[in-house]
């Protein structure tokens, strides 16, 4: 295998241009929204709103300002699939259209899913939809074909500012916790890295370095695998299955009849 | 502050109305043929004309199952990929995702429902080829078909509930109970589906109907302690159903689709009002549709 490779996304620099978003959609020859008419969000300057099947990068705008606005701030991150290393989507998906490349990524073969979104209920990040030119989930594929032939994903190509960082996993991770002591070194003590851990799900091989709470960015605070409550759903409905059993066993058993 | 639950930054699969007609049909296709079972097993003779309902029920039921669930794929001409890895046409099994394993248990119970819809049918003296009378019970053959497929209906009417919890959503991730809950359920619709179309039919016996309506009694208690069981598993998560689902809950689901149909059956046990009986095994049914309206639409909608 090759060596295993992701994104750092550091949304301390993201400026919001959304270069990303554009530069994916060109290259993975994405639709644009709604026929091309332009759809306003109508609350917020974030027109995109969320990752779905035609949308790969999402650069999310977190306003955060009072209510009578003399005072406010921009969050701003660019979203992707967190190419997990335990992938909860990778898990379920009962084709085998989901699976796991060789640079450690997960990609989703448009050729074999059929569109049942199981995967889509089992994201903890609500990462992948059906996208409807083809009927499938998609989702982001860390640009596996570019991957293929030596180049980088198409939106850290574009990025202006660096805040999406493409590379080997343990590079980034190395580049990552030095930029939170540079931050943490000129007073952003907030800083710190959401997913370089092992903790979460194995290691998230597209991580983020955020200055507020997860769910600030709508990160989910705890995200966990869909199969963690298997064994007890499946042992409570066995528990059920004989209780069925015996109730019938009680109500219909021979009541005398029979010689 | 705690932080807010992690299955409130996920996204719905969107499953649907074919979802839920699914889920319900499922529970009576599964229900049905382990109902007709535990009778051919354990029943009175006289009884056989219910289980026999039960195993014609549950085949034609299982093809609509499977239609349903082909239908609500993006893709519908590809729902064979969740047998047959596409390229290599190999089987695609891993039995750790319920749709996967599910796939696989529809098919073979479609298969073993329509050898015992048969041979209900040849066990009567009608149809071609009365010898496949010999694939139902009381015979070696018919029990070990019996078995078999009462394994297969209990995994198809309780898989969905597994199905769901093994997501990342809210409500269905956040409980263990919804596997447990559509197994009983399913048996209690299925009861109640059998007691309503075996009264219309003369050879079925006044008792084995009191021992239908008494075995969908325990259901329905059961049922009610499992919902309740279910809304404390949930912890905060519950106040979703602080909405118009948690009304549908309790006035369609518990009070119309449990506790009035727990009283008409005990009127009819003790009075043999059979207009009572009619009443409950209608609103079973109905509760039982409602109960997965309220579970798969209440967390599609958050």
């Amino acid at each position: 295998m090759a060596q295993a490779m992701g994104f750092f996304t550091d949304t301390t620099v993201c400026i919001g241009c959304k270069a990303c978003e554009v530069a994916c959609k060109e290259w993975n020859q994405l639709p644009a929204t709604n026929g091309g008419a332009n759809t306003l969000s109508g609350d917020s300057y974030d027109n995109t709103r969320r990752l779905d099947g035609i949308h790969w990068r999402h650069v999310r705008f977190v306003e955060q300002f009072t209510p009578d606005r003399s005072q406010g701030r921009w969050l701003l991150m660019s979203d992707v699939c967190k190419h997990c290393v335990q992938a909860g989507c990778l898990e379920v998906c009962p084709t085998g259209a989901i699976i796991r490349t060789e640079f450690d990524t997960v990609v989703i073969q448009s050729d074999v899913c059929n569109g049942c979104r199981d995967c889509i209920g089992a994201c903890p990040f609500g990462v992948i939809d059906i996208n409807p030119a083809s009927g499938t989930a998609q989702k982001c594929t860390l640009c596996y074909d570019r991957l293929q032939v030596g180049l980088e994903p198409a939106c850290s190509k574009a990025c202006p500012t660096d805040s999406i960082n493409f590379g080997p996993v343990a590079d980034l991770k190395k580049m990552a916790e030095a930029r939170v002591g540079r931050l943490h070194g000129q007073g952003e003590t907030r800083a710190y890295l959401y997913g370089a851990d092992e903790k979460m799900l194995g290691g998230l091989n597209s991580f983020f370095l955020l200055v507020d709470k997860p769910e600030v960015y709508h990160l989910p605070p705890d995200p966990k695998m869909p199969t963690r409550r298997l064994k007890s759903s499946t042992w409570l409905s066995v528990l059920g299955g004989v209780v069925v059993g015996l109730a019938g066993l009680v109500s219909f058993r021979t009541r005398g009849s029979r010689p | 502050m705690n932080p807010p639950p992690s299955t409130l930054f996920t996204a719905p699969p969107e499953w649907q109305w074919l979802i839920v007609f699914y889920f319900f049909l499922g529970g009576i296709a599964g229900g049905a043929y382990v109902l007709a079972v535990l009778i051919d097993l354990f029943g009175d003779p006289l009884d056989r004309p219910l289980a026999r309902l039960g195993y014609l029920i549950a085949f034609p039921v299982t093809v609509i199952c499977g239609l349903l669930l082909i239908l609500d794929l993006q893709r519908p001409l590809r729902f064979w990929h969740m047998l047959l890895q596409s390229e290599t046409l190999r089987p695609m099994l891993k039995p750790w995702s319920p749709m996967s394993l599910g796939s696989w248990a529809l098919l073979l119970f479609g298969g073993v429902a329509f050898v015992s819809f048969l041979a209900a049918l040849a066990d009567d003296g009608r149809g071609r080829w009365p010898r496949l009378a010999v694939l139902r019970p009381p015979g070696v053959l018919g029990t070990l078909v019996a078995l078999i497929g009462g394994a297969l209906g209990f995994f198809i009417a309780g898989y969905t509930g597994v199905l769901l919890t093994v997501t990342n959503r809210p409500i269905w991730a956040d409980t263990s109970l919804l596997g447990l809950v559509f197994l009983i359920s399913g048996a209690s619709t299925a009861a109640a589906l059998l007691a309503l179309l075996g009264r219309r039919r003369a050879r079925t016996s006044v008792t084995g109907l009191h021992a239908l309506e008494r075995f969908d009694s325990l259901m329905l208690v059961l049922e009610l302690i499992a919902l309740v069981a279910l809304v404390v598993s949930l912890g905060s998560m519950a106040r979703v159903w602080l909405s118009a689902w948690g009304a549908l809950l309790a006035v369609g689901v518990i009070a119309l689709g449990i506790v009035v149909p727990l009283v008409l059956y005990r009127r009819s046990l003790r009075l043999g009002d059979l207009s009572s009986s009619t009443v409950a095994a209608v609103l079973v049914l109905v509760g039982g549709f409602l109960l997965r309206v309220v579970i798969i639409l209440s967390s599609e909608g958050v």
